[in-house]
């Protein structure tokens, strides 16, 4: 079995994000970026099914000059390969990096290509069924379990609604997958090992020709105004909470307001 | 080309569900300014009772097909495509929730109309739509337009009033020929979850933590304060999935949505995933280190702190 992971990078939430001298993009200078943590359930999963079905995981990032720690975490997490899809300034749209990476895949073997089910920049669509489509491969999102069938013509997967509800599908492979969490935590990869990995691994690159867009105009991006509605209670955790004890007793919630 | 909007009909054992009735009201209010229809696209089998809560919509296009009578996303797929593509609507409204994830950028990729995703608001500007959509976790907002005047949005649940889709009425409907199926994706079974210690959802009093509570061992300051207060302790999505409390605990878009007196949300970022699920409660007080973080654009008090202490202290202040 052949798994592919597409896997990108989202900047760092930890960090405080702006917004640029034009309004319509973050201020993207000092931004640091991680891997997008779905993207990271994707992986784990492909590396477990692979232990289990046998076969081989690549891993796929678009070239956005920045990758390579992505790739050599790949690498050192269990990916047998890790491959660069054309050449970008940066991270571009859904839609554009769904035609890149569908351009590298038809001249790929793939039973099943795994990807996180949501980005936090996804602002014109999620890569996965956009990649689906455009090779007429069959998708499913919100992958919450994946077993691949002993003949390895098929997948049954779970797809989470809300209220902890599953439904239970099977797919016909090859197929695509968005997954949403992985059956173990995303396994850790020593940082020494990704050092050396960046030094001394082999990258796979295919040239694609990225054309198009996503067909949306960004008219301004903004921070919301976050506390705009909630009332901050300032001070020591002890006078929150006398504060917090007060907003209580005055609406009658909680045991304080019985006693 | 028409003026009309779309909505895609999301049902679940025979059920319409909440985030389709929000999209058919705020859909009659935008085709009341387009001047074209609110349109409801249903597709299943055996539609009738489905059909007779859609009130809301001006007409109703079914598909009514074996073939449909449980969900399968290249079924709906191959349906729904020559649907948008003889329609050519304004825009196509989709919840955005697993369903609507996998039709709607597939809708996009074969139809080649624009996708704006996790929108929070639609509204016209010179008859072309104007979508908010909520990013990086509900960090920053984008107001986009579609370059050719017409497309697809993909909308957070809770963002517009269910009880506005929800008007009484039988619209007319049209039904379609044998539709074009795709069986790749077969449907097999819906599974229940497992039935928790606690009803979340019959809670008053909500001690709902995430991610910044840190180690597993502080849950037990947190189970504290939830016996002080005289409520159960709930919490979001990643602290569901380390598997510290059971996933019927679990409050958000894939867990329990919940409308308790008091929602005291401790080291809750506030994803949208998560405000999905919470947003309802009577009173929110937000705990968090983060002073920007979303869960205080819903909470009428918020404290920046850590959620320990101010747990602690308020444990400390309940008993006392």
């Amino acid at each position: 079995m052949e798994f592919i992971v597409l896997l990108k990078q989202v900047p760092d939430l930890a960090e405080e994000l702006e917004i640029d001298a034009d309004g319509t993009d973050l201020a993207r200078d000092w931004l640091s970026y991680v891997t997008s943590e779905w993207d990271e359930y994707a992986l784990e999963e492909a590396l477990q099914l692979r232990d289990q079905a046998g076969g081989s995981v690549t891993c796929l990032a678009l070239d956005t000059g920045s990758v390579d720690e992505l790739l050599a975490t790949c690498l050192a997490r269990g990916a047998d390969r890790v491959v660069k899809v054309g050449s970008f300034e940066r991270q571009p749209a859904s839609h554009v990096a769904a035609a890149a990476f569908a351009a590298a895949l038809r001249d790929m073997p793939h039973h099943l290509v795994l990807t996180g089910v949501q980005a936090i920049d996804d602002l014109d669509g999620q890569v996965g069924p956009l990649v689906a489509t455009l090779l007429d491969l069959p998708h499913v999102s919100v992958v919450t379990h994946i077993a691949v069938g002993p003949d390895g013509r098929t997948a049954t997967v779970h797809q989470e609604y809300a209220g902890g509800v599953v439904a239970e599908l099977e797919v016909d492979l090859p197929a695509t997958l968005g997954v949403q969490t992985s059956r173990e935590t995303p396994r850790y990869a020593p940082v020494s090992r990704v050092r050396q990995l960046m030094k001394t691994m082999e990258v796979g690159s295919v040239e694609v020709s990225a054309d198009g867009g996503a067909g949306l105009v960004i008219e301004a991006m903004s921070v919301p105004e976050v506390s705009a509605t909630a009332e901050m209670i300032a001070g020591s955790p002890d006078a929150i909470a006398e504060r917090i004890a007060a907003i209580l007793a005055e609406r009658g919630i909680g045991k304080a307001a019985v006693r | 080309m028409s003026d009309d909007i779309l909505v895609l009909v999301e049902h679940r054992a025979g059920t319409v569900l909440d985030p389709t009735f929000e999209l058919l009201g705020r859909a009659r209010a935008l085709a009341a300014e387009t001047g074209g229809q609110a349109i409801a696209v249903v597709l299943g089998s055996g539609v009738d009772p489905l059909v007779a809560t859609l009130g809301a919509a001006d007409r109703v296009i079914a598909v009514d097909d074996p073939a449909f009578a449980e969900f399968s996303p290249s079924s709906y797929q191959a349906a729904l495509v020559p649907i948008v593509r003889d329609r050519s609507p304004r825009l196509v409204l989709v919840a955005n929730t697993g369903p609507g994830m996998d039709v709607a950028s597939g809708l996009s990729a074969a139809t080649g109309l624009a996708l704006a995703a996790y929108a929070t608001g639609v509204a016209l500007e010179g008859g072309a739509p104007v979508v908010t959509c909520q990013l990086y976790a509900g960090k920053i907002d984008a107001r986009v337009r579609f370059a050719d005047g017409r497309g697809i949005a993909t909308v957070v649940a809770g963002s517009f009033p269910v009880e506005s889709g929800m008007a009484a009425g039988s619209p007319p409907v049209e039904r379609l020929g044998p539709p074009a199926t795709d069986g790749r994706i077969r449907f097999k079974a819906l599974l229940a979850p497992e039935a928790g210690d606690v009803d979340i959802t019959r809670e008053t009093v909500l001690v709902s933590v995430g991610r910044g509570v840190g180690e597993q061992e502080n849950l037990e300051l947190v189970e504290e304060l939830a016996t002080a207060l005289g409520g159960a302790v709930s919490v979001s999505r990643p602290l569901a999935d380390a598997g510290w409390l059971p996933r019927s605990r679990q409050v958000g878009k894939s867990g329990l949505k919940v409308k308790p007196r008091l929602y005291l949300a401790l080291g809750i970022s506030g994803a949208p995933e998560h405000l999905e699920g919470m947003r309802g409660a009577d009173l929110i007080i937000a705990v968090n280190t983060d002073p920007r973080a979303p869960i205080f654009s819903v909470a009428h008090y918020g404290a920046v702190a850590d959620l320990l202490d101010v747990a602690q202290a308020l444990t400390r202040r309940l008993a006392g």
